[in-house]
């Protein structure tokens, strides 16, 4: 690991593209690159990013009340192991915002999005540059999948204080 | 002195130019430029292959990209590496135990990809220890070593760890007779009564590639040299090279070189598997390492063996034949379909290539010359294809195209030589850079040769790179083999002294390449799952620190109540779940190297303090812009001290208090 390795995210796309343009055959390109290749936003993306849902698989979320109990106590879980080095539940920030109230600043979309599919959130969306700005970290991809990602979200909304 | 020196130079320079002149009839001048478009692989692009090369004297194994020559990856395997803690943390220590103790160094030469049907499948690399006789296997998901096997009654595992066709065994040949284990004190001129070759047999699990020490076959007093298993029509057989036939112990340059021919023995395994299996070996007493790598607890154990099956060719007839081969030779190849076996005798001038097909019809007519120690010696008449006439000098490895033809190695006359394996005739040779040993083509120990380049691996570099003092990286060179005539395209330096060498296709591996260790799955015993998790114990005098790492802190950071004699591990688990995002981490005035945690991965770092004070310790690996401040404290008090245990992370400092 090098200290170039943040930087290798931006210029990846900006060498892709000088490569593409300056050989006739650079389709064998590595399939697994560092980082995934920017490709233009389209207009759901444009209409997401708009919206505050953020950027990534997740377009729609479907909340339920009361609460799943089964997912908080699944959250809460993954929350102890993957994030919570970095995140506390009251406002403070540490190494990240705490995490109260994200639920009532942020859609849920854009909370899942942003979860699993950080390197492109922190591209893409503005919110995410902010926090970045912020707090100087880039917020590592910790392989949560959609569903635990979920699952965090509704442990999150438990700690808002929602029944 | 120099204007002397300068003239001799010159006049060894013509020479040795006119002698080549002499010898190299059809000599291709391709060689001098090199054709580096060839080898050329653009930033951000991906190798062809894999280059899996043994590191000889460094005990390790290193990747390299072909065809362009680049270092991606150093395997430690039989020795220490402090740069990323194998052998020196608690987790891999166990993997260089051995029935002599720790062992944290050694003479790897050979690597096996395993196989399927005789072709690479791309799951474990088998590397050889020649001097304290081992068998390791890499995993080739995680590019570790995930298991050594020591082999008992064995002395120089160099004819190692060549494979059979669907990799139901590794072998391991003893260089150096000895005595077997069970009667180990006798004088050394009482050789030829006392002292035992052994050849064994490692099965390997088809599921999880766990080796097991089948069974040996005892042989007399004979230096097995190098090996293969046959394949196809052959695929029963493994074949043997050996030298001092003779049997002297002492002064082998001159008394391993008296005799005209030695032997390629040729050992039946299946036959002999049959033996062990109806119980017919004798189960000798021995004691040996078995170490293993859990994938889960991140933790290698040992575990003692204690039994070995020993088949005696004497009593168990018709497994063992030795076929007369010239000149002490050294390498032993089997060619693609299994049908020819070349022998490399390094101070032959012919290359002898023998047929499958007749050896079977000599054993079956007993067509003998007699016997060697109880074991039959098949005539060479009866068993040669024939002999390529006037190749080079010293001839001592060969590997295949998937057209026909053989790439011999010559030591002597510094060159790869390419002939065609049924009409023997010369082809093409160009020269090395100096004195080659062991090359390799993609696949080409295998049924399916990959072909396209062969790399030289040289056991001389003098001038070909910017002095580095008296000792030198060795030289390798890569040709490309596509067209009738070898190209020269790249010369680079390796590190430690390359012997044999594999390379395989980079999408046979690449895809299965693990990118970090899942954290729901790690089962180590101090592993903290989260910050939650992090604590500080205390167990007499042994403390144990279960540590967390995430860019970019360490929890705890703060830790007080060590004292003066105590013992402390830190367990320091990465938490990050993304790829290429390892952390390090060391400890002032430790008598150890760093560990290095791969993310998901727990490590244990041992630190026995030797004074009091407060002892600063720190991520090692750079792991984003506030690496430098992933730092944290430890404070040791004097024996008997009132300090309780205390640790913490981004506490608050207390109120100032009034001075003293």
């Amino acid at each position: 690991m090098h200290d170039m390795k943040t930087c290798h995210f931006f210029l990846v796309p900006v060498l892709a593209l000088l490569l593409l343009a300056a050989s006739c055959g650079g389709s064998d390109a590595p399939a697994d690159s560092a980082a995934t290749p920017a490709t233009p936003s389209s207009n759901a993306e444009t209409q997401m990013l708009a919206e505050g849902k953020g950027i990534g698989e997740v377009k729609a979320v479907e909340l339920k009340t009361p609460l799943e109990a089964e997912r908080v106590s699944r959250g809460e879980a993954i929350y102890k192991m993957k994030c919570s080095a970095c995140h506390k539940l009251d406002g403070t920030r540490v190494v990240g915002p705490g995490w109260k109230d994200v639920t009532k600043n942020r859609k849920p979309e854009w909370i899942m999005n942003m979860v699993t599919n950080v390197d492109v959130m922190l591209e893409k969306d503005d919110e995410a540059q902010k926090l970045l700005e912020l707090c100087l970290t880039r917020m590592p991809n910790q392989n949560v999948s959609i569903g635990d990602a979920r699952d965090v979200l509704e442990f999150m909304r438990h700690n808002d204080g929602e029944k | 002195m120099k204007k002397s020196l300068l003239a001799l130079a010159a006049l060894l320079f013509v020479i040795v130019a006119l002698w080549q002149c002499k010898t190299r009839g059809a000599a291709t001048s391709a060689a001098a430029g090199g054709d580096a478009q060839k080898a050329y692989v653009p930033p951000g692009k991906y190798d062809e292959f894999y280059n899996f090369v043994s590191g000889g004297f460094n005990g390790q194994v290193s990747v390299y990209g072909l065809p362009s020559g680049r270092l991606l990856k150093i395997i430690p395997v039989f020795s220490q590496f402090p740069e990323n803690g194998y052998g020196y943390n608690e987790e891999t220590k166990a993997m260089l135990m051995t029935s002599h103790g720790f062992v944290p160094w050694d003479d790897e030469h050979h690597i096996s990809m395993s196989l399927t049907n005789g072709e690479q499948d791309g799951r474990w690399c088998f590397a050889n220890a020649n001097n304290t006789p081992r068998v390791g296997r890499i995993d080739l998901k995680t590019f570790r070593t995930t298991e050594i096997l020591e082999i008992p009654n064995a002395g120089g595992n160099h004819s190692s760890p060549f494979i059979t066709e669907n990799s139901e065994y590794i072998v391991a040949g003893t260089r150096f007779s000895i005595p077997m284990d069970d009667q180990p004190d006798v004088p050394i001129n009482t050789y030829k009564q006392n002292f035992r070759g052994t050849a064994s047999f490692i099965s390997i699990d088809p599921n999880d590639g766990h080796m097991k020490l089948a069974f040996q076959v005892l042989l007399p007093g004979i230096n097995l040299d190098l090996s293969r298993s046959g394949k196809g029509p052959s695929h029963d057989w493994f074949f043997f090279s050996c030298y001092n036939s003779e049997q002297a112990n002492t002064l082998l340059e001159v008394n391993a070189s008296q005799k005209d021919k030695d032997f390629i023995v040729a050992i039946n395994w299946k036959k002999a598997e049959e033996y062990a299996k109806a119980g017919k070996g004798q189960v000798k007493k021995v004691r040996y390492a078995h170490n293993t790598l859990d994938e889960k607890t991140h933790t290698a154990t040992t575990k003692w063996e204690t039994e070995v099956i020993m088949l005696d060719p004497k009593e168990l007839k018709d497994f063992v034949y030795f076929m007369p081969c010239p000149k002490s030779p050294h390498g032993c190849d089997v060619n693609p379909t299994g049908e020819y076996i070349v022998g490399s005798g390094k101070l032959a001038a012919i290359i002898p290539v023998f047929s499958f097909e007749k050896m079977q019809k000599a054993i079956a007519d007993k067509n003998f010359e007699g016997e060697y120690d109880g074991i039959p010696v098949l005539k060479y008449d009866a068993v040669l294809h024939g002999e390529v006439q006037k190749p080079g000098l010293g001839p001592l490895h060969t590997e295949f195209d998937a057209d026909g033809n053989a790439y011999t190695s010559f030591f002597v006359s510094s060159e790869i030589v390419k002939w065609n394996v049924k009409s023997l005739q010369v082809l093409d040779r160009v020269p090395t850079y100096y004195s080659i040993g062991h090359l390799c083509v993609p696949g080409g120990d295998t049924k399916k040769p990959w072909g396209k380049y062969v790399v030289a691996y040289n056991k001389i570099t003098k001038d070909r790179y910017l002095p580095t003092g008296p000792e030198l990286a060795q030289s390798a060179q890569i040709y490309d083999i596509s067209g009738d005539k070898m190209k020269l395209i790249l010369d680079f330096p390796t590190i430690g002294e390359p012997h044999y060498a594999n390379a395989i296709p980079a999408e046979l591996l690449m895809k299965n390449s693990v990118k970090f260790f899942k954290l729901e799955e790690n089962n180590h015993p101090y592993v903290a799952k989260g910050e939650g998790e992090t604590k500080v114990t205390r167990n007499g005098n042994q403390v144990h620190v279960n540590m967390t790492a995430i860019r970019s802190h360490l929890t705890p950071d703060n830790i007080e109540g060590v004292k003066l004699g105590d013992e402390v591990y830190f367990h320091v688990t990465n938490l990050e779940q993304d790829w290429d995002i390892p952390h390090g981490f060391a400890v002032k005035g430790a008598n150890t190297s760093e560990i290095l945690i791969m993310p998901g991965e727990t490590q244990t770092y041992y630190w026995k303090p030797d004074r009091i004070g407060v002892f600063p310790f720190y991520c090692t690996d750079f792991c984003s812009a506030l690496h430098q401040e992933m730092q944290g404290y430890m404070r040791v008090s004097p024996a008997g001290a009132n300090v309780p245990l205390k640790f913490s992370t981004g506490e608050p400092a207390p109120a100032p208090t009034e001075s003293k």
